[in-house]
């Protein structure tokens, strides 16, 4: 019988060779800790599925800035050759109508990725006390994203875009006293021009995705400080385990619920 | 510094002393209005910006007297204790006066640290510089962020104003027909700045000139009835020394519609159903050598009588979906200047 592999054994040629460049770097700055830590640390027992809505939603952003950054190799701001380039994206470029499409149908799905990760925090009361900061954080990302639709919306420069942009920058106008200075702002004047697609464009790809990269780190910082909240019918919810509900003489438990096989175990 | 001032609040709560003198707490500022006003003055500054140069000047100086007043209620405790003419808030509460240095709590009470205190330590270098170092960052921020501010935000509301359309001479537009008529604002910006107008002439030289912009959300109102496509004429125009394009498109509508939301209006732009809240907007316009000339829109509430008869209050130019008269304009109290 061969003697099993030690622990304490000599690193091989190779694997000292993946190691050195690692290491020097984790003398220098601690990074490869940090994100061995943030990989690596504890989560509850029971979390699930579920938590993996907030990272699918990272993802998906992940995938709008990347794709949307080669986009805009391509893409000509200017009302006279914005729709011009975006044909020329999708019919002549070499997959540019997959690059397109991954962005133009991602961005609904970062949409959507986005209400279902807050629906399962307020389903499962995720937001209380003490992540309630990380709640406001994820707020101002779901309507940070909903303003990236709206600028994005108007780039392709086609009568639909044009038309919603119309009707969105108006309805910002109905709001009571400081309406019509808003839309005005959003316009670059009394009427949509030149400047507004440009305006659009710079709100799109650079102000608001910039927030939202420097809110997403403050909402991972919290997740990773304050930890991942149990689902609500965990064992383990607030650090203890729930008591064994005691039997009573007609056999039942609590007010008027048969008591389940094996208590609250699952 | 601190330390003492607590421990004198706490002293005074235990021994059930009356109030000082000044009304203040005993210890840290307490909440004051100055800070509300320094607000009101620097919102004064930011609309004045907007609006007239008289506001911005009343703005800074509300900003500085509050802010001044704000910066004197917030450094008072410093001051307080360097100033040895003003008594301080505890001095008047002090339960024992003891002679020469000013009235000293009990000794059990304070930490030993506070009582050997010395003047010089109660303002030192170190607060001087973190002050000064913040102090100098602000006002470099702010020297870089306020005219990046003012570029970003001002020429949205500047020049704004609507420049005369030379729309042709006035035989293309038969007495009491609809003509369909697409202009350029201006002849260089291009498609962006196509607009349409529906235009029907009276007889007299008056002349019905109503806008195709929803009183609702701003969507183009099409014409309800036939479009003589097959008439269209398009004439070449000079327009601000500009060359211009104008197309007329003869129409007999029974009123005009929008596909967006489904407003509905007569053919003096009354709403008759849908979602708009007025009646559309339509054109001041004058007659220029025998050539129809469109000058600035305005708003109308409501039309009363038709063609040459009608009886039309004129109120500035509003945003689709404002209302412009009754309890709801109230909302809308002020339209963005430069237009």
């Amino acid at each position: 019988m061969p003697p099993l592999p030690t622990r304490n054994r000599e690193p091989s040629k190779a694997m000292q060779l993946v190691m050195y460049p690692l290491d020097w770097l984790e003398e220098r700055s601690g990074l490869v800790g940090g994100t061995k830590y943030f990989l690596f640390r504890n989560v509850p027992r029971d979390s699930g599925w579920f938590h993996t809505l907030g990272s699918a939603t990272l993802t998906a952003f992940i995938v709008q800035a990347l794709t949307g950054v080669v986009l805009a190799m391509y893409y000509r701001p200017t009302p006279e050759g914005a729709y011009a380039s975006i044909q020329y994206i999708t019919n002549d470029l070499t997959l540019g109508w997959l690059v397109r499409g991954m962005h133009r149908w991602g961005a609904s799905v970062f949409i959507i990725l986005l209400f279902f990760h807050a629906a399962r925090v307020f389903i499962f009361g995720a937001y209380k006390y003490p992540r309630e900061l990380n709640w406001i954080v994820g707020v101002t990302l779901l309507i940070l994203g909903m303003l990236e639709g709206f600028t994005g919306y108007l780039l392709p420069w086609d009568q639909t875009a044009y038309w919603a942009t119309v009707v969105g920058i108006n309805l910002n106008g109905t709001a009571p006293f400081v309406g019509e200075f808003l839309s005005q702002f959003l316009r670059a004047g009394a009427e949509i021009n030149a400047d507004t697609l440009t305006r659009f464009y710079a709100l799109h790809m650079l102000l608001i995705p910039g927030a939202l990269i420097g809110l997403i780190l403050l909402h991972l910082y919290l997740v990773v400080r304050l930890g991942v909240t149990s689902p609500p019918w965990s064992e383990e919810a607030a650090g203890r385990k729930r008591p064994e509900p005691e039997a009573q003489p007609n056999g039942r438990t609590g007010l008027v619920q048969p008591a389940p096989r094996g208590g609250y175990k699952r | 510094m601190a330390a003492t001032a607590r421990s004198c609040g706490r002293e005074e709560k235990e021994a059930g002393e009356p109030q000082v003198a000044n009304g203040e707490g005993g210890s840290g500022p307490g909440p004051t209005i100055w800070p509300i006003g320094f607000a009101v003055g620097i919102v004064c500054i930011l609309a004045g910006l907007i609006v007239s140069p008289v506001a911005v000047a009343a703005g800074v100086i509300i900003a500085a007297i509050f802010g001044f007043l704000w910066a004197r209620e917030a450094t008072r405790e410093y001051r307080g204790t360097t100033d040895h003419a003003a008594p301080e808030p505890e001095a008047a509460a002090g339960p024992a006066d003891a002679p020469g240095r000013g009235p000293v709590p009990e000794p059990s009470m304070i930490p030993p640290r506070a009582l050997e205190e010395d003047e010089d330590d109660r303002y030192p270098r170190s607060v001087f510089l973190e002050g000064s170092t913040l102090g100098l960052a602000a006002l470099i921020g702010g020297l870089v962020t306020l005219p990046v501010l003012g570029f970003v935000v001002l020429p949205s509301f500047q020049d704004q104003e609507y420049p005369d359309v030379n729309l042709g001479p006035l035989d293309n537009f038969p007495e009491s027909k609809w003509i369909i008529t697409t202009f350029f604002r201006d002849p260089t910006a291009g498609e962006v700045d196509h607009r349409v107008a529906y235009i029907r002439n009276n007889g007299n030289l008056s002349f019905t000139i109503i806008s195709n912009r929803c009183a609702h959300l701003g969507c183009p109102v099409q014409p309800n009835g036939l479009v003589a496509e097959n008439q269209r004429k398009t004439i070449r125009v000079i327009q601000n020394q500009k060359r211009s394009a104008v197309t007329l498109t003869p129409a007999a509508p029974s009123g005009f519609g929008c596909p967006c939301h489904g407003g509905q209006y007569d053919l003096e732009g009354n709403r008759t159903a849908g979602p708009p809240v007025r009646a559309l907007d339509r054109y001041e316009y004058s007659i220029v050598s025998r050539n129809l000339v469109l000058n600035k829109p305005y708003s109308v509430a409501h039309v009363y009588g038709t063609g040459a008869d009608a009886k039309i209050k004129a109120y500035p130019l509003t945003g689709p979906g404002q209302h412009v008269d009754g309890a709801e304009s109230w909302l809308y109290p002020i339209q963005p200047p430069g237009r």
